[in-house]
């Protein structure tokens, strides 16, 4: 249904194949969040895994012991931006995983200062998915989400859940804080799914 | 985590029920207007738009005619049922979108549009909502135009609930929405404006232009004892500072609302 807008031209014509559609290029780092920053020091840091039998807890210290990957990706805002060739290093949902039990096909993230998302969890294992806490070299900042926070970046960015302190299996999907307040139940960029 | 999270108040059924369905729409420009040097004020016809909440955004998608699409959120300065949408659109150095909505978009142009969008960084009165706690916006710059929407339809509805409008702007000549919030301050719903002025300031002003501080903040919001209801909008770095100060100043986070615009 789309048409030409009389007098507009827009600005760039190399189209990057590695943009999905809808998205622009931006050079900064997108922000997204519904309310204050939540401060969360890591020596309180703790990280859960709940499933339908139990819990497994990392602390920090413990997290830090794991194996440490470095992701190199491309992340995409739901509002329309996009950065290319981001740097990461955090602790692989395989790893996580490694010792988890669980029949339940579905997750829900939670994260400090009460926000969820929901993934399905094949979503978040084989190299899909990672707990991150480096950007660029440097340690997360608070603002984009330190000390921790999910990354995911295959989908929209809002389920790379900031301040993530852990995930609860479901055993079916049902939506997080995001999906409820007008955000798609998957959210895959290259399908545009934005909104409900 | 066996404390209960805490910012999913809103059940899926009641947030679906609370906004309207998103989709898209043809939207004819009706008129225009130069809100301040950098911004104009564009009000839209939308046939089959569903209405939308104080604070909502849409989508506005232009096609160039070689097909290349640019796409960009705006917060709507509107609210209510009708199909008549008013966006305040500011133009960013470098921008791709904004410039061609500030400048170029004339009487009769036709756009696409995707909304209402956003269930979260909305206010509705009193009478339906039952909440009746007081209002605080602040704006950063444009950041206002939502807030704009909250305070116009907390008038229009007659609501008694306090409202204030903290407004961090340039300069004078800088303040969206001008004459419109002379008139909201002196309706009967109560609504108190409070001015921050970064650059220059009116003539006889007591303070120094400057960045907003904690303190002209503190002075400003209603204090953390009477539990308002905290929107801030502006960009990241506004939002930011604005929202770890009323944490400091004893504010609940669960009940400050945030939303920033970006880039280009």
């Amino acid at each position: 249904m789309s048409f030409i807008t009389r007098g507009f031209s827009g600005r760039s014509r190399e189209r990057d194949d590695r943009l999905p559609p809808g998205q622009t290029l931006v050079g900064d780092f997108p922000v997204l969040s519904a309310g204050p920053t939540p401060e969360v020091d890591t020596e309180d840091w703790e990280f859960t895994i709940r499933t339908e039998t139990g819990a497994h807890s990392w602390n920090w210290d413990e997290f830090m012991a794991l194996k440490i990957e470095d992701v190199d990706t491309d992340i995409h805002c739901v509002t329309h931006w996009s950065k290319l060739g981001t740097r990461w290093r955090g602790v692989s949902l395989d790893t996580l995983f490694e010792d988890v039990e669980t029949e339940y096909d579905y997750v829900m993230a939670h994260s400090y200062g009460g926000y969820t998302t929901n993934v399905p969890l094949d979503e978040l294992l084989d190299g899909k998915s990672w707990v991150a806490f480096e950007f660029d070299g440097e340690p997360l900042d608070p603002e984009h989400g330190g000390p921790a926070r999910l990354l995911v970046p295959h989908l929209y960015f809002w389920k790379s859940a900031k301040w993530v302190r852990g995930l609860v299996m479901m055993d079916q999907d049902e939506p997080g804080f995001w999906e409820q307040n007008g955000y798609h139940i998957h959210g895959d960029p290259w399908k545009e799914e934005r909104y409900w | 985590m066996s404390d209960a999270p805490t910012a999913q108040a809103v059940a899926p059924s009641a947030a679906l029920q609370a906004v309207p369905r998103s989709g898209w729409h043809v939207a004819t420009v009706a008129a225009t207007h130069r809100e301040t040097p950098n911004a104009t004020r564009i009000e839209l016809d939308v046939p089959g738009w569903p209405g939308n909440a104080a604070g909502q955004h849409l989508d506005v998608r232009l096609t160039a005619p070689d097909g290349y699409q640019a796409t960009r959120s705006y917060s709507i300065a509107s609210s209510g049922s009708s199909t008549r949408v008013v966006l305040a659109v500011d133009k960013l150095p470098d921008g791709e979108v904004s410039p061609y909505l500030v400048d170029d978009v004339r009487d009769g142009d036709m756009l696409e549009v995707h909304g209402p969008l956003g269930a979260f960084f909305v206010w509705a009165p009193a009478a339906e909502t039952g909440d009746r706690r007081p209002v605080q916006l602040i704006a950063g710059g444009s950041g206002v135009v939502p807030l704009y929407a909250m305070a116009h339809a907390h008038a229009g509805a007659d609501d008694p609930t306090p409202f204030r409008l903290l407004y961090s702007v340039r300069t004078p000549d800088d303040v969206y929405f001008d004459d419109e919030l002379g008139t909201l301050a002196d309706s009967a719903a109560p609504l108190r404006l409070d001015f921050v002025y970064t650059r220059r300031t009116p003539d006889g002003w007591a303070t120094a232009p400057g960045r907003i501080t904690r303190e002209a903040l503190e002075a400003a919001v209603f204090p953390a004892s009477e539990r308002p209801r905290v929107f801030v909008c502006g960009s990241t770095g506004f939002v930011e500072r604005v929202a770890d100060w009323l944490v400091m100043l004893g504010h609940d986070p669960r009940s400050i609302r945030t939303e920033r615009y970006g880039g280009t």
